[in-house]
């Protein structure tokens, strides 16, 4: 077997409190199913018959209770639960479920919506045999007005620089914004061998990673290492050129840099330079071929540390960790993935995602909206740009705009939302105005 | 096909006409439902008529076999597309026939005449007779239908000598009259790309093997037309599913290498596939009931029929995968897996260790007493056996200093030149189109290989009989590297018949900011030719060495004729 998909949904969507208090991040609805369906559906589509979903107890409930994951899926979806105290990253959940993997691992996270060519970022894998390969894609300006957002904001200056070569596929530099207190420094060593960087900004990333086994090994044994993203991509990128990997290794260096070096690093290489083979060397030098030119040095300059990332131009891939990406992903989906029936007709736009068993009474006006399973809507409710979850019930004359309706939410009779994120269960009193207002208790 | 046919076939129908009337008048009785075996009182009469029958039917049976036997010749000559159009007409009156066979009179009449009109002659006598006469139905039916069958086995037979002798028609101009059938081998289907009975073929082998089909990419020059070209956005990867479930990981892997260029050049070619077989024994298991000798040769063949979707396969790698397959079969039955499996690993470490690495050292001892001091050797591209002579000879301290002549759009000779002043060899560095001035400096020319063909002939990286023409209309001794394993049976006299296209986008660069080439597709009279092998005939090369010593070109044969000895 070639890979092994690692699904993880045990995240808690710290980033949208607001949806995520009474369901979990991986059980949002995004046109009407449930988000870690998107990730599951492209493992589907690309052939994977096996995936490790690493979640905890309650979205496990959920998941067996919920229709479109039972049906749709026809993989063989093995859970493995964890505490939900939220004490463990990507990285320690790798590391708990290291038993498990016997091969290369793809990780991918519950809350990606893409529709990536998965090839491209496996095929920079296989070909280079890299260490890691990534998912990027360019970052799209959400259009959205987002309820409780004081007009157009500017993300907090959290911005992502990542360096790549000229080829726009090895992976040089990796730095979140916050580690970065003067400038950004980048090493000679860096330099020397790719005089060309190119630093951008402007990337989202989606969180779909190519890992070796060794890489998992080495978790093992560095349990400082928590969060992927966070610490393992930035230390794997920067090892790449590390004096410890390249050049001529003998045995008494390793034993000299073991006192300087920290195990890790020695741990690491350890992993890495076991799998390359005599032969494979043998193959590298009769091939004539370098990744690079201009300077003396072999192909890949002789580091067995590879990174890669595929960088997407075009198509979709989003990352739902934020209420305006939660609400951009609900206009996309609707467009893209598979509407639901519409019944009724009653002037309901072609863009709007109706779920099962609702009941739209006349003279409604449905645009640009999604609306959940077993809802009712009332007469003579006009519903633009919203998302409505599931159970909801919309009171006559209603008119809601642009907002978000958590599930089992009662909307009174002639209420005027616009903008506004009603959270679960909430009742809105009749004639009630809201506007821009997130309201999470009653 | 002509009147002539047309003519003895209405005889024989006239015959026949006769002979059912004279009977028929004493079988009106016979009718109806199964006309095969009638009821017992006629059954005397009926065999009376059958041997009748049988022996008017051998007179036309032997008039139509020369006829047929012309018809073949012809089609030998003719396009390939009638014989098999031909076996398929004659198929269908077959199928019909038995069908005729079961239901009442009339409706059988229109079934038999309803077989195709146009279906050639041999058929047509089948059913001219049944049409005309009514009451002689049944006769007449058993007839046609003992006539179809024997065409239908006739047929079958014609097609399978025509199948063969489509094939053998491009390889020899003339087929012999006689019943002997040539032995001919056939055409290897990569070079058969305009033809789509091949391509049909090549598309079914695939799907029965699960391995998806690559498309070619782009117009392809006329001369070329026949050989695949593929694009390297395309990768083969796009249609299969990521964890690669039906060709071993390690394939995929080297199949992307393969057609990214990653690992290119003959022999490390041929290393990383043997480094790929050896992890695909690793981790085979044999399954019940089977045999470790004939199921692991079956379990090979779709990955080396991927492999060649990928990038058509080079001279060395078909021997190293004979070798393989050879090994592999001569295991003995009652061997262990484990014990069999290792030992097929050590075969491997042992072919390479002695087909590669101690052939290089070898051939690199031969060529050093080649080199003298103060030469001045010319090499074209990159070739690690002439790259691993040259460090090799510089670390005996000869004294001579290296030009390094190289071609677009590859442009390996960069690599070359890396590598020989890494090692501090004094080199000149000039394109392919500067060799005829620099010619007059040069004292000896080292030419590295692709394979060796059994006619002496060289095929190498395209640009190389360029090299040695030059360096012959120059007196310049030309000396080519090879090692035996390269060595392969085919014969070519020209770079046209096998040569590999590579993808045409790779010729298109960006000067200035211009790229002038990047709509070449648009422009209907443009075609983007990407060779990457040519043929260099023995007569410009003087030398080979071979880790067997130093041959004349034309002693190749006797190589290969001692070596399958050995064998």
């Amino acid at each position: 077997m070639e890979f092994q998909a690692v699904l993880m949904a045990a995240g808690g969507g710290s980033r949208m409190t607001d949806l995520t208090y009474n369901t979990p991040k991986a059980m949002l609805p995004v046109g009407n199913k449930p988000l870690m369906w998107y990730p599951l559906n492209l493992l589907e589509r690309v052939g994977f018959e096996e995936v490790i979903v690493i979640t905890t107890k309650e979205v496990q409930k959920m998941m067996s209770a919920d229709p479109k994951i039972k049906q749709d899926v026809k993989m063989k979806l093995e859970v493995v639960c964890i505490q939900e105290d939220g004490d463990m990253g990507t990285a320690d959940a790798l590391r708990h479920i290291q038993p498990k993997i016997k091969t290369d691992i793809l990780v991918v996270s519950c809350d990606l919506i893409t529709d990536a060519a998965l090839h491209e970022v496996v095929d920079l894998f296989r070909a280079h045999n890299a260490t890691l390969a990534m998912l990027m894609s360019k970052a799209h300006e959400f259009t959205e007005t987002v309820p409780g957002q004081k007009g157009k904001k500017k993300t907090a200056e959290q911005r992502d620089f990542v360096g790549v070569d000229e080829s726009g596929k090895r992976l040089l530099f990796m730095a979140n914004e916050a580690d970065l207190e003067e400038g950004l420094s980048i090493r000679k060593s860096i330099l020397r061998k790719h005089p060309r960087v190119h630093i951008k900004t402007g990337l989202v990333d989606a969180h779909l990673y190519c890992l070796k086994k060794s890489v998992v090994d080495f978790l093992t044994d560095n349990k400082s290492i928590s969060s992927i993203r966070g610490e393992l991509v930035p230390y794997l990128v920067r090892k790449q050129f590390s004096k410890t990997i390249n050049g001529q290794k003998t045995k008494d260096d390793v034993e000299d840099q073991n006192q300087k070096k920290s195990d890790s690093s020695t741990n690491l290489e350890l992993h890495i330079s076991s799998r390359d083979e005599p032969l494979l060397q043998l193959a590298q030098e009769r091939s004539c071929w370098n990744d690079h030119r201009g300077d003396m040095s072999e192909a890949y300059h002789g580091g067995k540390l590879r990174c890669y990332v595929h960088i997407m131009d075009q198509g979709l891939c989003y990352r739902v960790n934020t209420l305006a990406a939660y609400i951009e992903a609900n206009r996309l989906v609707s467009g893209t993935y598979d509407v639901l029936n519409v019944f009724y007709c009653i002037n309901i736009g072609s863009d709007s995602i109706i779920g099962a068993s609702c009941q739209v009474a006349e003279k409604t006006s449905i645009k640009r909206s999604t609306i959940g399973n077993s809802t009712t809507v009332k007469e003579k409710v006009k519903v633009t740009n919203s998302i409505i979850m599931h159970g909801v019930t919309i009171e006559e004359g209603c008119n809601i705009q642009g907002s978000v309706i958590c599930s089992n939410a009662i909307i009174g009779r002639g209420a005027d939302l616009k903008y506004c994120l009603v959270g679960n269960g909430q009742r809105i009193e009749p004639e009630g105005e809201a506007h821009n207002i997130i309201g999470n208790d009653a | 096909m002509s009147l002539c046919e047309m003519t003895h076939q209405c005889k024989a129908a006239l015959c026949m006409l006769l002979m059912n009337l004279t009977i028929s008048n004493t079988r009106l009785q016979v009718t109806n439902s199964s006309c095969n075996f009638p009821d017992g009182p006629e059954k005397t009469g009926d065999i009376e008529r059958i041997k009748n029958e049988g022996k008017e039917l051998t007179k036309e049976e032997k008039q139509r076999l020369r006829k047929e036997k012309k018809q073949q010749k012809k089609n030998k000559e003719k396009k390939d597309e009638k014989a098999p159009l031909e076996s398929e007409k004659e198929k269908k009156p077959a199928s019909s026939s038995p069908a005729s066979q079961a239901t009442a009179q009339p409706p059988t009449q229109k079934a038999s005449s309803g077989v195709p009109a146009p279906a050639p002659v041999p058929v047509a006598a089948s059913e001219a007779p049944s049409p005309v006469d009514k009451p002689a139905k049944s006769k007449a039916e058993l007839k046609a239908e003992r006539r179809a069958r024997q065409e239908a086995e006739r047929a079958s037979k014609q097609s399978k000598k025509g199948e063969v002798g489509q094939q053998a028609a491009p390889s020899k101009a003339k087929a012999p009259p006689s019943e002997l059938q040539p032995v001919v081998k056939r055409l290897p289907e990569h070079i058969q790309v305009d033809n789509p009975e091949v391509l049909k073929k090549l598309a079914k082998k695939l799907e029965r093997q699960q391995i998806p089909l690559r498309s070619d990419y782009g117009y392809k020059v006329s001369l070329f037309s026949h050989l695949h070209q593929y694009s390297r956005k395309a990768p083969l990867t796009q249609q299969l599913s990521i964890p690669s479930s039906v060709i071993h990981p390690a394939i995929v892997q080297l199949g992307l290498q393969y057609s990214q260029g990653i690992v290119a050049g003959s022999n490390a070619r041929s290393v990383a596939l043997l480094h790929a077989f050896k992890q695909i024994i690793r981790d085979y298991t044999t399954p019940p009931n089977e045999e470790l000798s004939r199921d692991l040769v079956n379990k090979l063949k779709p990955y080396i029929s991927f492999l060649n979707q990928c990038r058509p396969l080079s001279a060395s790698m078909g021997n190293a995968i004979k070798y393989i397959k050879k090994e592999i079969s001569n295991i003995p039955s009652q061997c262990k897996e484990e014990e069999a499996k290792s030992k097929l690993q050590d075969c491997i470490d042992c072919y390479i260790n002695e087909k590669i690495i101690l052939a290089a050292k070898a051939i690199a001892k031969y060529a050093i007493e080649k080199i003298s001091d103060g030469d001045v050797i010319l090499v074209y591209g990159c070739s690690s056996l002439v790259n691993h002579i040259l460090c090799e000879a510089f670390e005996k301290n000869r004294k001579f200093r290296v030009i390094v002549v190289d071609s677009r759009p590859r442009l390996e000779g960069r690599e070359a030149l890396r590598r020989l002043v890494q090692r501090g060899i004094s080199c000149t560095y000039v394109l392919i189109s500067a060799v005829s001035y620099i010619l007059p400096e040069v004292s000896k020319v080292f030419l590295g290989a692709h394979a060796l063909l059994a006619n002496g002939y060289v095929m190498s990286r395209v640009g190389t009989s360029q090299i040695a023409l030059v360096a012959k209309a120059f007196n310049v001794p030309v000396l080519v590297c090879c090692e035996t394993y390269k060595f392969c049976e085919r014969v070519q006299t020209d770079s046209f018949v096998s040569n590999e296209l590579d993808d045409p986008d790779d010729l298109i660069v960006t000067r200035k900011g211009k790229t002038h080439l990047e709509h070449w597709q648009d422009v209907s009279s443009l075609g983007l030719l990407n060779l990457v092998y040519d043929v260099t005939p023995p007569d410009f090369v003087d030398l080979v060495i071979t880790d067997l010593g130093m041959i004349p070109c034309t002693s190749v044969p006797v190589v290969l004729r001692v070596k399958n000895v050995d064998q």
